[in-house]
């Protein structure tokens, strides 16, 4: 393929009239750009092209939109403007002015259309041959999106000349893509498709797709081959991209659902203001982001890092203030408690709108949360990739904290036998507040990761609620894994469904297929089994 | 062993032959062969963890087994058939923990648990017969809760709950009784009184009692069988089992 | 058969049904008879107002009917609400016919505006009222029917089956505001005319329906008391205490449950049905789960477990909300998620309860609450 390609470049510069021109003579050139004869004009284009001067492209794109004059005075050249009278003449290479003269002094360069094709070429060639290597890159991707014809031979010299390969690969892609549109033969033109065909991408399927019904047989064949193989990745790549888009909405559903899932899976306690300390850890960011905007600008970059352990502390102490004063009333009512932390919810949310206002709060992504990484067809934006790297750091952290220090031991000893653990001399009441408020920072800290990505609202919380409860419910109580594997099991297959029902209705499907679920495994995907649970 | 058993399957009412339950690893039940023969009073005993309370949940249909069989009177394989159904088929059931329902009068606990058609359409239109409100008395005479008929079951004290479901299973009228321990939390002289009622209970009744507590086990004076880690250890009268090492190892105590 | 009837007509019902429709009368007469502007006038809004209340009053009870009698607590029971007003919304938009902004005798304004080309099949047959009213029942309850018979044969219980129960009618609520559902999406089923070619703005059309929803709660209430003085009113409040020991008593637990799962279903049906008339609108945000959790708190602020406890704390409630968002609107939610940690914390049964001391017989809630609390201590092991 390369190899015919190659051929294909040696036989296009061999026929190119070798020029030698000197590149110190560029004003003396474009002066013999005034003259009536067309293929004496496009000789001297070429010349300047072959220069590749950078300075070239200015007077070559005058030319090409009718602004190059010459002074009938001198014959010498100029680019014209159009001034309140007369004509200003400026200097073809200096872009300096140089004098207003009337209108009938100076008089326009004209061309043909075959002139305009060759300005074209030596135009794209100039670029193409810049020494800026960024410029070179501009001009390969530019001329791949608007192929040109005319553009092969110059394409043909700069990847000759090219020693950059990720450049020369570009502007082998626009050479192939211009070949499609040009009149070579076919062999060159089926070389051309197989080169883009495996480039691959949108950008080259139009281009495929593009090719006239009036080519021959043999290339509109090729053509079809080449789609077909370029659709086949796409779909590969767009699988990935959802699944990519499901990681991200599950990493989302799992930090809102992780602190769910030990006051839940731990206590017993069903939290209806989970969603609310959600919420309050999306605006101990923006509290943060404000006073960090009003005083120390230059600190905005550290926002969120000041962000995560604050809002985890104001949750963390929402949800002990909570546990503190209503739900320890509560225990082993399950029913009762789920209505009064209902209440709750609603008491923060009205307090947090009277605070705040019912509007949404403007929250700044620091740089490094903004932008995206383009992986093949994929694009990555760095604020979700950061997001899911946090709460599996989060989830992490978690485990550990539980496997590892005296708060998890005890935790587990109040889970696994409350009475028992009360007569170790645990302070089970304590440990109840005390995880209850790990439940809670959790939450906080999932709402600084939110409040990059949706609005900040006091609605905010209510709208992750539902969606937490069923992926606790659905990977079972209880257990951080069911949990984790639940949220990313949820995520994915929201976003699987999406392209096929539509985003609300995968919603809806997502929440019968689960409410379906729990009929077939009411304690979830990993239930413990067993006599201990029933009862 | 196998063969006797598939002998007296005929005649038992409850027969069950290499029972297996396992909870995430744990063998509840290891290979359990037990069979009652119809119109007798049984006493199983065990320590803690022996599997009395699953071997309960086994015959009344809470718990699946992962393999063996279980069969009423014969030729009915109760591991098809759900709490509800096993409940019609005739069999009782008497938990641990003293359950009535707290928030209702003794006189309708009882009338709950007399037997009747239990679908939903006839408990709408469910009058109280002459028949059944004689029997309710009768059975209030039984248990000695005459007294307490219109009380809420939730302020009896621990022992008359005890009886109200006691109370509840002969309203009921099974051909089988669970009882587990029946003699839990009771004074001395209760549980005498337990003791005799169950005895009285027997004579037209299959009884199986899981106790713990050794004297009331005498009282009782049947068959006992000790279960240990799921299988059964050892069978006969108490005072047969009492002299076996093994029993005396793991239960009983040196 | 005879005995269910009479079951229903104890004292306490009997004053419960005195009280509901003499205070009807009076505001319909006062409404009709006096001229307005005269003190003793009633204004139809309020007319329609009260009208209103009785309709919640009626979807209390049915909430009360499962959670306070059986012990299931549904956060969905506003979709069976809904879906009642959504069949007579149906309705009342085939009666408009040509009256519509587009004039279109078939198809109601929203489709031909979403350029609709004839009637979705599911829509035929509402221009009937007869065939509308039996919908009003039948969807609400053929829901409950499937929702239950998975839920209950799978022994979903307790906090699961609320959790469900509101993943449901979110559910719902996402597919109605999509407009090819065709039901009018965002904006719902609104710009009513008439009903059974009464003029729904005529004051008489309004006291007609005030006394349409007085029936339909008093029909209501009878119901429940027939159902819960039986004695499958029994077996039920035995589920709701001890569901397990019912189950080996030989009563098939999921059978009873669906039973009085799809009759609540049915009787909140027909609470929306009167409701959309008398406000003129039905919308998705009927199916917020918000406003189902909101019915839970006026059947626990009246008293669970005691069917005009419902009714008295759907009307105080609600009439504390009418009062509160017109007045003090940002208190509103305050007092109401107060009110919510208020009396699961010290009113665990609700006014009605606290007023009687042992409505049923049992002990003071007061004197209950302190004795749970101690035994849960005692039994967690607390000191």
């Amino acid at each position: 393929m390369i190899a015919r390609l190659l051929a294909l470049m040696i036989a296009l510069c061999c026929g190119l009239p070798a020029l030698a021109a000197d590149p110190d003579d560029l004003p003396g050139l474009i002066d013999q750009l005034h003259t009536r004869d067309y293929a004496a004009m496009e000789q001297t284009v070429n010349a300047i092209a072959a220069t590749g001067d950078p300075l070239a492209v200015a007077p070559l794109q005058a030319l090409s939109d009718g602004d190059l004059y010459y002074r009938k005075s001198d014959d010498k050249v100029f680019i014209a403007r159009k001034a309140e009278s007369g004509t200003d003449l400026i200097d073809p290479l200096t872009g300096e002015f140089v004098e207003n003269v009337g209108r009938r002094d100076a008089r326009k360069i004209g061309i043909n259309n075959n002139m305009r094709r060759a300005l074209r070429g030596a135009l794209g060639s100039l670029t193409l041959l810049s020494p800026d290597p960024s410029v070179r890159a501009a001009a390969a991707q530019s001329l791949f999106k608007s192929p040109d014809p005319n553009a092969v031979e110059a394409l043909g010299q700069a990847i000759a000349a090219e020693k950059d390969a990720a450049i020369r690969t570009a502007m082998e892609e626009a050479q192939a893509a211009s070949i499609l549109l040009s009149d070579l033969d076919d062999a060159t033109k089926i070389a051309a498709i197989e080169s883009l065909a495996d480039r691959g991408g949108r950008d080259a399927m139009s281009l495929l797709k593009g090719i006239p019904d009036t080519a021959s047989d043999p290339v509109k064949a090729a053509a079809a081959d080449g789609i077909a193989s370029i659709e086949a990745a796409l779909a590969l790549w767009s699988t990935a991209q959802n699944i990519y888009y499901g990681i991200s909405l599950g990493s989302v559903l799992l930090m809102a659902a992780i602190g769910l899932a030990i006051t839940f899976g731990v206590m017993g306690v069903i939290n209806m203001a989970h969603g609310e300390m959600v919420m309050l850890g999306a605006y101990t960011t923006y509290v943060v982001q404000e006073i960090i905007r009003n005083n120390a600008p230059g600190m905005f970059e550290f926002s969120l890092a000041i962000a995560v352990p604050l809002a985890f502390l104001v949750s963390g102490s929402v949800g002990v203030l909570i546990e503190r004063t209503v739900i320890r009333y509560l225990y082993g009512r399950a029913l009762e408690t789920l209505l009064a932390t209902w209440g709750v919810s609603l008491i923060i949310q009205q307090l947090v709108r009277s605070i705040f206002g019912p509007t949404n709060k403007e929250v700044g992504n620091p740089d490094f949360m903004s932008g995206a990484v383009q992986l093949g067809e994929m694009t990555l934006t760095y604020n979700r990739i950061w997001i899911i790297v946090f709460a599996l750091v989060v989830l992490a952290m978690l485990m550990l904290v539980l496997k590892r220090t005296p708060l998890g031991l005890q935790m587990r000893a109040v889970t696994q036998n409350r009475r028992m653990a009360g007569a170790m001399g645990i302070r089970t009441d304590r440990v109840d507040a005390l995880t209850f408020g790990l439940g809670s920072g959790i939450a906080g800290m999932a709402g600084v990761a939110l409040s990059q990505i949706d609005n900040v609202s006091p609605n905010l919380g209510q709208s992750y609620i539902i969606d937490s409860f069923m992926v606790v419910v659905f990977g079972g109580v209880g257990n951080l894994w069911g949990t984790l594997v639940g949220a990313l099991s949820l995520g994915i297959a929201n976003k699987f469904l999406e392209p096929y029902a539509g985003a609300v209705l995968a919603k809806i499907l997502v929440l019968v297929a689960i409410i379906l679920f729990i009929q077939k495994r009411p304690r979830g995907l990993f239930a413990l089994k067993g006599r201990a649970v029933e009862s | 062993m196998n063969q006797s058993l598939n002998i007296s399957m005929a005649d038992s009412i409850l027969y069950l032959d290499g029972v297996n339950v396992s909870f995430d690893g744990f063998r509840a039940l290891n290979d359990l062969s037990l069979v009652l023969d119809a119109g007798e009073m049984r006493a199983i005993i065990g320590p803690n963890g022996a599997g009395k309370t699953t071997m309960m949940d086994i015959i009344t249909g809470k718990t699946r087994p992962d393999s063996g069989q279980v069969v009423f009177e014969g030729s009915v394989d109760l591991t098809k058939h759900d709490e509800a159904a096993i409940a019609e088929l005739g069999i009782g059931r008497k938990f641990q923990k003293p359950t009535v329902f707290e928030t209702q009068t003794v006189h309708d606990n009882l009338e709950l648990a007399l037997k009747a058609d239990r679908s939903v359409r006839s408990s709408l239109l469910w009058m109280l017969s002459n028949e059944s409100r004689r029997r309710i008395d009768e059975i209030l005479g039984i248990t000695r809760l005459g007294d307490h008929a219109n009380e809420i079951a939730g302020s009896l004290s621990h022992g008359q709950k005890q009886w109200l479901e006691i109370g509840m299973l002969l309203a009921q009228d099974p051909k089988l009784l669970l009882v587990d321990e029946p003699a839990a939390g009771m004074t001395d002289d209760e549980t005498a009184e337990t003791a005799r009622l169950l005895k009285e209970i027997a004579e037209n009744h299959s009884v199986v009692v899981v106790e713990h507590d050794m004297t009331f086990v005498r009282d009782l004076g049947v068959k006992v069988t000790v279960l240990h880690e799921g299988s059964v250890l050892a069978e006969g009268s108490l005072d047969t089992v009492s002299a076996d090492k093994r029993v005396i190892e793991v239960y009983l105590g040196r | 058969m005879r005995g269910l009837v009479f079951r229903a007509f104890d004292r306490g019902g009997m004053i419960f049904l005195g009280i509901l429709f003499g205070l009807i009368l009076l505001l319909a007469l006062s409404n009709l008879l006096m001229p307005v502007g005269h003190a003793l006038h009633a204004p139809t809004y309020l007319v329609s107002l009260i009208g209103k209340y009785l309709t919640y009053a009626l979807l209390a009870l049915s909430v009360d009917l499962i959670w306070g009698f059986c012990g299931i607590l549904s956060l969905g029971h506003g979709a069976f609400f809904a879906l009642g007003g959504y069949a007579m919304g149906m309705y009342l938009m085939r009666q408009i016919g040509d009256r519509g902004v587009y004039g279109n005798p078939e198809l109601p304004d929203f489709m031909v505006f979403l350029n609709y080309s004839e009637l979705p099949w599911y829509w035929h047959g509402f221009d009937m009222f007869w065939f509308a009213a039996i919908m009003i029942v039948f969807v609400p309850g053929l829901l409950a029917f499937i929702f239950g018979w998975f839920a209950f044969r799978s022994r979903v219980t307790g906090v699961y089956l609320s959790i469900i129960t509101q993943a449901m009618t979110y559910a719902l609520m996402l597919a109605f505001f999509r407009n090819n559902m065709g039901f009018g999406g965002n904006n719902g089923l609104t710009d009513f005319k008439d009903l059974l070619g009464f003029d729904l703005q005529n004051d008489g059309t309004r006291v007609g329906l005030l006394f349409a929803s007085a029936a339909a709660l008093g029909l209501g209430f009878l119901i429940c008391k027939a159902v819960t003085r039986s004695k499958y009113g029994k077996v039920i409040t035995a589920i709701r205490d001890a569901e397990s020991r019912t189950r080996f008593l030989g009563y098939r637990v999921d059978r009873y449950k669906l039973a009085v799962f799809t009759l609540s279903a049915c009787m909140a049906g027909v609470a929306g049905a009167l409701y959309v008339p008398q406000v003129g609108i039905i919308n998705p945000s009927e199916f917020t789960p918000a406003n189902s959790i909101e019915v839970v708190v006026w059947v626990a602020v009246g008293g669970r477990g005691t069917l005009y406890g419902a009714v008295i704390g759907a009307i105080l409630v609600n009439y504390a909300k009418t009062y509160l968002t017109g007045a003090l609107p940002e208190i509103w939610l305050f007092a109401l998620g107060g009110l919510f940690v208020f009396v699961t914390l010290f009113l665990p049964r609700g006014i009605v309860g606290a007023i009687n001391g042992s409505g049923d017989g049992g002990p003071s809630p007061i004197m209950t609450k302190i004795r749970n609390w101690r035994e849960a201590r005692a039994m967690e092991g607390r000191s």
